[in-house]
């Protein structure tokens, strides 16, 4: 396969990542919606190293998995910690840092 | 001592008498401070003798002397020293300033002893005496002109004396405002003439100028008209008289002094120093005489109709400066300067006697309130009378002698100027009708209770203190004219004074005796010499001068004798011609006008001007646009700034987003 | 050859159908599940990309203990629908908007003449590419600073998970009621 095809495909996980995270309330839906932008971005780079003949990229791609589980986890412990607080969980009603 | 060593004392005395006085303000007592400013400048006079002595014993033709203290300023072309130059005129100038300065401090020990300024009156006169010496002393424009400042910044504050007045402060800031438009003149003058002809001394720019300048150059006559300008502010001539009768506000004194003897006659002074310059630029100096001329007629029209009676002595003193400026415009020096000593002994004395009858009358300054003081008064009568005659030119007194000098001379020159002549000879007749108009008014007619008090109980008037101007109640105290009044029959320092300026009022024609005895125009001869651009000094024939005397004399007479006619004989009189011509009158009486004129065309203008810029351009274009508006810049840009946090998360995602999309379009433009 | 390609397109279709999952399943859950489905595709895509390490890596580490982990948080918290209001905020309707905006700006960079080297079959690969003995001496020989930041960075995040999630004092009450 050429590797363009994967990298197109790359582009459209990354944007439809996008369009989730911007229009879903729920919080745990948009670091669902991260994840796939991060995933995305993972074939892209695998795609490349492929393309090159380079395992640099996959080391990037690992490294960015690493990454994006951390996250996932400090995300995810806010979470509850709001719902501990009786936060409603919603990304639209926490609005207090408005300027 | 030489010549200029006594001009450094004429100098100094009056310096050391002012700090002196200045600095002990609040210690000396009672009025010790008015007998030291009077012996300082008793001893400045005496200097001034000194130094006229030390001339005369120099050949006539070598007696200019100059002597600098030190160099003030010493740049490449530029050499301003501080330097007197002692020659005929300024001793002559410095003998009379010093002489009747004297003679007016005596005056004043009595006028203003309850004044609670007395001691700052007798540091600020004697500040103006020293100021009027530099002023005539002077070697080189630049002292000239801070002599010249100096003598305006001491009028306003003699003017000014009492300050809580507030017609006096209104006037001691209008004759400084129009002094300053003199002294403007003034120095730009002196920057055209330095710039031609490269020096500040007065023998080197006058020597220099005769090569320089062609006759009439334009740069000279614009120089000259500048100079003509400069003393028409400070000597009260067209247009720029307007200052003076206000200037009546300060204490009579000081009206006496700067006002009749001695700054006014500083435009006279500098016309007649800078005349190589005038007749190098006959243009000028006959648009100089034409001012004059102007000037007297104008002012003996109104002196005509005042009723406040020290407004009416300040419209003579400008008539008749207006006749030395005309002498000194047609080149008759010693005669303009002739006339310059005897008006400064009889309208000095003019003034002191109305001083004395304004305090017979408790501050009372209108005519119409006035009548019959000839027995009540009789010493001020008497001196009152002589200063009278002098003015109205009566024969053998000492006015008739300058004033006619200056007519002869005039008619000399011929041409166009015997217009100016006849003209003169007119107001010679006015002034003579006016003069006495005082004289009959104040102390004959029906006696006035004031007078009657005086002469058969002996009571001094006593009033509520009040202000003559708007008859305001005022009070006593700083600022204010003191409450004790004085009158000369009962002060002898007012009697010396008086009686030494009658004497010199009556005999004073001994220096200028027709052409028979003429001391001091052979004394002032040497000094206008050199003349240039071919004129010559106007010397009378003995045709004209006999007969000029004569008709001069005719008319005096005749004048005094329809004051008599209209003011004593026929009573009412004078009020039948008010009511026949009114508009006259009126025209007289609100001065020609002129402080309407102004105020219509310079003050309304700059008071509106002033208002458009604080309405409009203060408020509206600073307060509110510049400042206003960029405070609401600011804020509006912060208030959209903030807008954009909007506390949503998902808004700063697509931020970010919306970011990117142009990150990636932008390389993506570039890359193509 | 043609295999590949079979799979290639079974695998993108299934990663490209689990990522619109996500995006427009209402209930959390669901979404999360089809995100593990997504990431099952991608680990397909990552093998035909011989990246077979990091293939099982992504089963292993991330469909099979990140996606447990939000599986549980889910069920803790997040179980109700979302209601189908209109979102709030500053134009919501721009997202989708921006996103096909980009999506269009990648692929004109990347199918435009621009990226030509992309078309190509990718370069000749060495033996043991992608195996687990290369990507493990890459990590300790060349690439050793950021695996020990990684593996900082994941010390970090779990401490932090748990301060930020363990119960405080003050707030049994609180605590009590939710359980409650």
């Amino acid at each position: 396969m050429d590797v363009v095809w994967f990298v197109v495909l790359s582009a459209f996980i990354f944007c439809i990542g996008a369009a989730g995270v911007m229009t879903r309330r729920n919080p745990l839906v948009i670091l669902l919606c991260l994840e796939l932008m991060l995933n995305g971005g993972n074939l892209a780079l695998i795609a490349f190293a492929r393309m090159h003949g380079n395992a640099e990229g996959q080391i990037f791609a690992l490294i960015v998995m690493v990454v994006a589980a951390c996250e996932v986890v400090v995300g995810l412990g806010l979470i509850v910690a709001m719902y501990r607080r009786k936060i409603p969980i919603d990304v639209d009603s926490m609005s207090e840092l408005r300027g | 001592m030489s010549a200029t060593t006594y001009g450094w004392l004429i100098l100094a005395f009056p310096l050391a008498g002012t700090i002196a006085i200045a600095i002990g303000f609040k210690l000396w007592p009672g009025r010790s401070a008015g007998w030291i400013a009077s012996a300082m400048i008793g001893l400045s006079f005496l200097a001034a003798l000194g130094a006229l002595f030390d001339m005369l014993d120099h050949d006539p033709e070598g007696r200019a002397f100059t002597s600098s203290l030190f160099s003030y300023a010493k740049t490449a072309g530029f050499d301003a020293q501080m330097g007197i130059l002692v020659d005929q005129l300024s001793v002559f100038m410095c003998l009379v300033v010093s002489g009747v300065s004297f003679l007016i401090h005596l005056y004043s020990i009595s006028y203003m002893t309850s004044d609670k300024g007395f001691n700052r009156y007798f540091a600020y006169l004697n500040f103006f005496v020293f100021s009027m010496l530099l002023l005539v002393l002077a070697g080189n424009f630049v002292l000239l002109i801070v002599g010249w400042a100096f003598v305006g910044a001491a009028s306003y504050l003699l003017i000014s004396f009492w300050y809580r007045r507030k017609t006096a402060v209104q006037a001691g800031i209008k004759a400084f405002v129009i002094n300053v438009i003199g002294d403007i003149a003034l120095v730009i003058a002196a920057f055209l003439l330095f710039s031609k002809t490269g020096a500040l001394e007065f023998q080197a720019v006058f020597e220099g100028a005769e090569d320089v300048f062609v006759k009439n150059d334009g740069t000279l006559i614009a120089a000259c008209l500048l100079l003509l300008v400069g003393a028409s502010a400070k000597s009260a001539q067209l247009p720029l008289h307007t200052w003076l009768p206000d200037a009546m506000e300060g204490p009579t004194p000081v009206s006496s002094l700067i006002h009749a003897a001695t700054m006014v006659t500083a435009g006279v002074y500098l016309i007649a120093r800078t005349h190589i310059l005038f007749e190098l630029a006959p243009t000028a100096s006959d648009i100089a005489a034409i001012v004059g001329t102007a000037t007297l007629v104008f002012a003996a029209t109104v002196a005509l109709v005042m009723t406040d009676l020290k407004r009416a002595i300040a419209y003579s003193t400008i008539s008749q400066i207006g006749y030395m400026i005309l002498g000194v415009s047609v080149f008759a020096y010693s005669a303009g300067l002739f006339h310059l000593m005897t008006h400064a002994f009889f309208k000095a004395l003019l003034f002191m006697g109305a001083g004395s009858i304004i305090g017979a009358m408790a501050g009372e300054q209108s005519l119409d309130k006035m009548g019959g003081f000839r027995k009540a008064m009789p010493f001020t009568f008497v001196t009152f009378t002589i200063g009278a005659l002098a003015l109205a030119a009566f024969p053998l007194f000492s006015g008739f002698f300058s004033k006619d000098d200056i007519l002869g001379s005039t008619i000399t020159r011929g041409g166009g100027f015997i217009v100016l002549a006849v003209v003169g000879y007119l107001a010679a007749f006015v002034t003579a009708i006016y003069a006495f108009r005082l004289v009959f008014r104040v102390f004959w007619g029906e006696r006035v209770p004031e007078a009657a008090e005086l002469e058969d109980e002996g009571k001094l008037a006593h009033a509520e203190p009040f202000n003559p101007a708007n008859n305001e109640a005022e009070d006593t105290e700083v600022g204010f004219p003191g409450p004790e009044h004085h009158i000369a029959e009962r002060e002898w320092p007012m009697k010396i004074a008086m009686g030494t300026l009658a004497f010199g009022a009556v005999f004073g024609g001994v220096f200028g005796f027709a052409n028979l005895f003429d001391p001091l125009d052979k004394f002032l001869e040497p000094a206008f010499e050199e003349t240039a651009g071919g004129a010559h000094i106007p010397h009378p024939s003995d045709a004209t001068e006999y007969s000029g005397l004569t008709i001069g004399g005719v008319i005096s007479i005749t004048g005094i004798a329809i004051a008599w006619f209209v003011y004593i004989r026929r009573a009412g009189l004078s009020g039948a011609l008010v009511r026949r011509f009114p508009r006259v009158h009126e025209f007289l009486v609100n001065k020609w006008y002129f402080d309407e004129l102004y105020d219509a065309a310079f003050v309304r203008p700059l008071v509106a001007a002033g208002r458009f810029g604080r309405t409009v351009v203060e408020s509206k274009l600073v307060q509110g646009g510049l400042v206003g508006g960029t405070s609401a810049l600011v804020r509006e840009g912060s208030a959209f700034a903030r807008s954009l946090q909007t506390g949503y998360l998902r808004a700063y995602a697509l931020l970010v987003l919306a970011g990117l999309v142009g990150l990636a379009g932008y390389f993506l433009i570039v890359s193509s | 050859m043609l295999l590949e390609q079979i799979l290639f397109f079974i695998a993108a279709a299934g990663a490209l159908g689990g990522a619109l999952g996500v995006v427009a399943m209402r209930n959390p859950f669901y979404a999360t599940l089809s995100l593990i489905c997504h990431l099952i595709a991608l680990a397909v895509l990552f093998l035909l990309l011989q990246a077979q390490f990091l293939a099982a890596a992504q089963i292993v580490v991330y469909a099979g203990a990140v996606m447990v982990l939000y599986v549980f948080v889910v069920a803790y918290v997040g179980g109700q629908d979302e209601p189908m209001r209109p979102a709030g905020g500053v134009a919501a309707g721009l997202g989708p908007l921006f996103a096909i905006v980009l999506l269009i700006e990648v692929a004109i960079a990347v199918i435009g003449s621009g990226l030509s080297a992309l078309d190509t079959q990718g370069a000749k690969l060495g033996a043991g590419f992608g195996e687990p003995g290369q990507i493990g001496e890459l990590l300790l020989k060349q690439f050793l600073i950021p695996f020990e930041a990684a593996s900082f960075l994941l010390l970090v995040a779990a401490v932090g998970a748990v301060v930020l999630a363990r119960r405080r004092r003050g707030l049994e009450e609180l605590d009590e009621g939710a359980a409650g």
